[in-house]
């Protein structure tokens, strides 16, 4: 009897052990972590990226279907090429980067997961928040865990990563950025693409 | 004066043409920032470094035939030299 009971505590502590959710964080250091956007326009399209990313994701590589977090994009890091651009986008007629200084998604609820090997894929369902507009959505999402690769990107520390890659589209009227308006010089539609990795540091 | 505002206006249109052409022929917009892709080996990820750099667009073009215009425009108020 002894023995069953010890077994049985030894299995729990091992399963827990094993099951244990991780924080990985997005802050990157390298500058690799990026958001793209592009929008279609009459002479070319608008094609920039960020890279000011941050935020935690708490993932468990036995139950990836709890997986929870929020990602957050600095609005001043969003780049575009031409500068006359770049400055009308964070103006504030349409970003207004100086009072609504974040983009931010925070899942609420994760369904249709998929599992292979480390990879999942599922959609995401959560609220993305943009000069200050919050609106529910849900996005395809794909996680990639990567056990003790740490040391391969950052020299020197021990951990897990966590690679997230979405693509999805929004509309900018959804958020109040000159809604209805210039739709024939700079679509309503916006493609976002996300490709971060985070650090789970041992 | 007359004829070299002329002279200057078309020296003016050609090389931004020349410069336009040598740098790419971008019929985009001018760019001033220049995207370039950087591979992490250890996620796979593609990252963006911004660089800067100078490719004209045809804004760029714009206002290089602005110029001119206003060059070979101001040439027909300078009076001609009496002979």
């Amino acid at each position: 009897m002894k023995t069953k009971l010890t077994m049985l505590a030894f299995i729990a502590l091992t399963g827990a052990t094993l099951a244990a959710p991780q924080t990985f964080d997005f802050k990157d250091p390298k500058g690799i972590n990026n958001a793209g956007f592009k929008l279609d326009a009459p002479l070319e399209a608008i094609n920039g990226s960020a890279s000011g990313i941050s935020g935690t994701v708490t993932f468990d590589p036995a139950n990836p279907a709890a997986t929870k977090g929020k990602i957050i994009v600095a609005t001043t890091s969003l780049m575009l090429p031409n500068p006359m651009q770049k400055q009308h986008m964070l103006s504030d007629k349409w970003l207004d980067a100086a009072k609504f200084a974040e983009i931010s998604f925070e899942s609420k609820e994760i369904k249709n997961v998929k599992i292979a090997d480390d990879t999942t894929t599922a959609d995401v369902t959560g609220t993305f928040t943009l000069k200050g507009v919050s609106r529910e959505i849900t996005v395809p999402v794909k996680l990639t865990y990567m056990k003790d690769k740490l040391g391969q990107r950052v020299p020197d520390q021990k951990g897990d990563l966590l690679v997230i890659r979405s693509s999805f589209t929004i509309k900018r009227g959804d958020f109040n950025i000159m809604p209805g308006q210039f739709e024939d010089k700079v679509s309503d539609t916006i493609e976002l693409t996300l490709s971060i990795a985070g650090a789970s540091p041992k | 004066m007359k004829r070299t505002l002329r002279i200057v206006a078309g020296v003016l249109i050609v090389g931004a043409i020349a410069f336009w052409a040598a740098a790419g022929a971008n019929r985009g917009w001018t760019k001033t920032h220049i995207p370039k892709k950087i591979m992490d080996e250890a996620t796979g990820l593609e990252g963006i470094q911004w660089q800067g750099g100078f490719v004209p667009g045809v804004d760029f073009l714009g206002a290089a035939f602005l110029g001119a215009g206003v060059l070979a425009g101001l040439s027909f108020f300078v009076p001609a030299k009496p002979k």
